[in-house]
């Protein structure tokens, strides 16, 4: 659901910005010339980025929410659906080796279709979150070359 | 001179704002964009002949004293890519623009694709100009935010479906990126790259490590290397074709020059380098075999994308001199190959009113020009000599051998693999949508996607009352803004597929080819191709064969870039010490 993401999105954000003040060191006072004195004064240059974040973050949640909004005029709900043709080919790719390699010209089934018994929840209807952390989608094992992931 | 480093970043973001402002004017907005780009392009040769005989060009903005301030640097490797991508954003200006002129229908209230390309061009040259964290960070934000505005183009079903997808894995890079510069920070007071080169040696080991494994993941999202290149299949085939070009052409390349950067400025001993060589492997192995699978011909160059950037990488991981001349050059060469391909492809769509290969045939005979307009780059990008992909992947291939050891070998027979796989992939692209006629075979895939959903593929009559609900929600939406509806009555038939373009248009006037949804499938073959468009690709073919010509001093100047960067020490000299010219 597009809203949850957002609210993820949110947080995360709100996270690293707060890790940018940690990264600071402790707060003195504001770091104005001239008014504080500069053994006083808290780092100005992690506020600096932090800003330039939040501002970041804003437009995001902006462009985020009118997504949301407008997945829900098209489809009447904001959640995310798989990508259609991969869970397509995969489908294809388990129905196992044609019996004319010239009629359908996917060809034998390759590493995108092997290990996908994990895959049998993922139908092309089930509208899940996304998996965020792209690549890791259960299923699709590459040939395992030796040392990678 | 050093003050035209500033141009590439300001001229675009000021036809960003002219645009925006003169959106009831489209040939305004035309003339001041395509100005604008002329003038990045110029900008950039110019910078790239003044970093080649006088060395690296440094602007410390602001006049700030040495290495508190924020840095723009341009050294060969920079200006070459500024060169490229500019030339490359122009040449999909022209298209996009030729493409809206040969479809217009009605004024569309607001035109956002001139202004969000000129943010992407702006955030681009950012990106390839920055010369600390921070300033990287923003340009890659630029670019990316413009890219889902490009991407989302329209709010049809389908691109706001794979928008979803794409800004959700930004989003992450973009936050893991944030906290890869607090840790830089944290760890070492400074986010400038000549100050962090100075300082990262004085850090303990493993923190040296988290760090360089923090910047190589966030890269790498952005740069599609296996295993972080499933959203790129997932997401750039719905964008209208000069977007794709645009984004398979130059996004992908700004993460693999931020590799670049990073790992020769502030990693030169990297321990990664085994790390990359097999993450390479397995990027090229896993993408090429991801595109023979495709039966859509958009995908399938997507996948080939994330495929040839294992190359790029491969380069880099030998990090050597050679290596790196290797990695440029392929860079170059493969920006060029891969926007033309989806341009050609975007022609495709015209002509033959859909890019699965069970639905085309025959374009060879029907389109010869487009015929070779497709062949042309496809070799180029299979490697076969004497075109510049050739030349690009014999000097990967020269550069592992000097290598030597048991994983430089590996690799190379893993990129000979690679090379024969790609050409079969776009081989059989030729076959069935070129060269054999058209046949009526039912399409696979649809049997297996069966009734209810409505994808790429899905090109039959619940795609047109599909397309019909978009019409009446895109109305909706319009009559909520204000303007007019776009469509008067819905008919849901092929005539829906001329609304589909123009109904998607409230916000999106210069949109290139449209969407996929509705396929015009009763008036057979598509549409004749318009002879701008067709020019505007012939060029860039064209100018790909340039590049196989000019081969050998570009391949010199690569060198000569690598040379520059192998080390990180002419950089840190160049940035820190170097006369403010």
């Amino acid at each position: 659901s597009r809203t949850w993401i957002l609210v993820g999105v949110l947080l995360a954000g709100n996270g690293a910005n707060v890790l940018f003040r940690v990264a600071g060191g402790a707060a003195f006072a504001a770091p104005i010339i001239g008014v504080t004195p500069e053994q006083g004064m808290s780092d100005p240059l992690p506020q600096a980025m932090v800003l330039t974040a939040i501002v970041i973050t804003l437009g995001v949640t902006a462009f985020l929410l009118a997504l949301a909004y407008r997945s829900f005029q098209i489809n009447g709900h904001d959640e995310v659906a798989d990508d259609i043709e991969d869970a397509a080919i995969r489908e294809l790719a388990e129905a196992g080796p044609p019996s004319d390699p010239d009629e359908l010209e996917e060809g034998p089934p390759d590493e995108q279709g092997r290990g996908v018994a994990d895959q049998e929840g993922e139908r092309i209807d089930e509208l899940d979150e996304p998996d965020p952390a792209a690549g890791s989608r259960p299923g699709r094992h590459p040939r395992r070359t030796r040392g990678n992931r | 001179m050093n003050n035209l480093l500033p141009l590439p970043v300001l001229l675009p973001l000021i036809a960003a704002a002219l645009t925006l402002s003169l959106n009831r004017h489209p040939g305004a907005q035309r003339v001041v964009s395509t100005t604008a780009m002329i003038g990045v392009v110029g900008v950039a040769g110019v910078l790239m002949w003044i970093s080649d005989r006088h060395g690296t060009v440094v602007l410390w903005i602001g006049d700030w004293p040495r290495p508190l301030g924020i840095a723009l640097v341009a050294d060969r490797l920079s200006a070459l890519m500024l060169v490229v991508s500019s030339a490359v954003t122009l040449v999909v200006l022209v298209f996009a623009m030729a493409a809206n002129e040969a479809e217009r229908r009605r004024q569309t209230p607001i035109s956002i694709f001139h202004p969000t390309l000129m943010v992407m061009s702006a955030g681009v040259s950012n990106a390839f100009l920055a010369g600390d964290l921070f300033n990287l960070f923003v340009g890659f934000e630029l670019l990316l935010f413009a890219s889902y505005v490009l991407l989302t183009l329209g709010g049809s079903r389908e691109r706001v479906r794979a928008g979803s997808t794409y800004i959700v894995v930004s989003l992450l890079s973009s936050t893991l990126f944030l906290i890869a510069i607090v840790a830089v920070y944290a760890a070492t007071g400074t986010v400038n790259l000549a100050q962090l080169a100075l300082r990262l040696p004085g850090l303990p080991t493993d923190v040296q490590l988290i760090v360089q494994m923090l910047l190589l993941t966030v890269f790498g999202i952005k740069a599609a290397i296996f295993p972080m290149s499933a959203w790129l299949p997932d997401s750039y085939p719905t964008a209208p074709a000069p977007v794709t070009a645009v984004f398979a052409g130059l996004l992908t390349k700004v993460g693999v020059y931020a590799i670049i950067r990073t790992q020769t400025v502030l990693f030169p001993d990297s321990h990664l380098t085994r790390l990359l060589l097999w993450a390479a492997l397995a990027s090229m192995v896993v993408g090429i075999c991801g595109a023979i699978a495709q039966s859509e011909i958009k995908r399938l160059l997507s996948f080939t994308l994330v495929s040839h950037i294992g190359y790029m990488i491969f380069g880099i991981g030998l990090a050597s001199g050679a290596g790196y001349a290797g990695a440029i050059f392929y860079v170059v060469h493969h920006i060029t190959i891969q926007t033309v391909l989806f341009l050609v492809i975007g022609l495709v769509e015209i002509r033959g009113g859909s890019t699965s290969l069970n639905r085309l045939g025959g374009l060879a005979a029907a389109a010869p020009v487009l015929g070779v307009l497709f062949f042309v780059p496809a070799m180029n990008l299979a490697g076969i000599p004497p075109l510049s992909g050739f030349v690009g992947k014999l000097s990967l291939l020269e550069a592992g051998a000097q290598a030597g050891g048991f994983l430089a070998y590996l690799l190379i027979g893993g990129s000979v693999v690679t090379s024969l796989l790609t050409l079969y992939a776009l081989a059989k692209v030729w076959n069935r949508a070129f060269w054999r006629p058209r046949s009526e075979e039912v399409d696979p895939l649809e049997a297996v996607l069966g009734e209810d959903t409505a994808g790429e593929l899905a090109e039959d009559e619940v795609a047109a009352e599909r397309a019909a609900e978009d019409l009446a929600a895109e109305d909706q939406w319009a009559r909520d803004q204000g303007a007019r509806p776009a469509t008067t009555g819905v008919s849901a038939k092929p005539v829906a597929r001329r609304d589909v373009e123009s109904g998607a248009n409230h916000d999106e006037g210069e949109e290139g080819d449209e969407d996929e949804d509705v396929d015009d499938e009763s008036a057979g073959v598509g549409r004749p191709l318009p002879r701008p468009l067709v020019a505007t690709t012939a060029v860039l073919v064209a100018l790909s064969v340039v590049l196989t010509v000019v081969a050998g001093p570009l391949y010199g100047y690569t060198t000569r870039a690598a040379a520059d960067i192998t080390g990180g020490q002419n950089y840190v000299d160049a940035v820190l010490a170097g006369p403010n010219r």
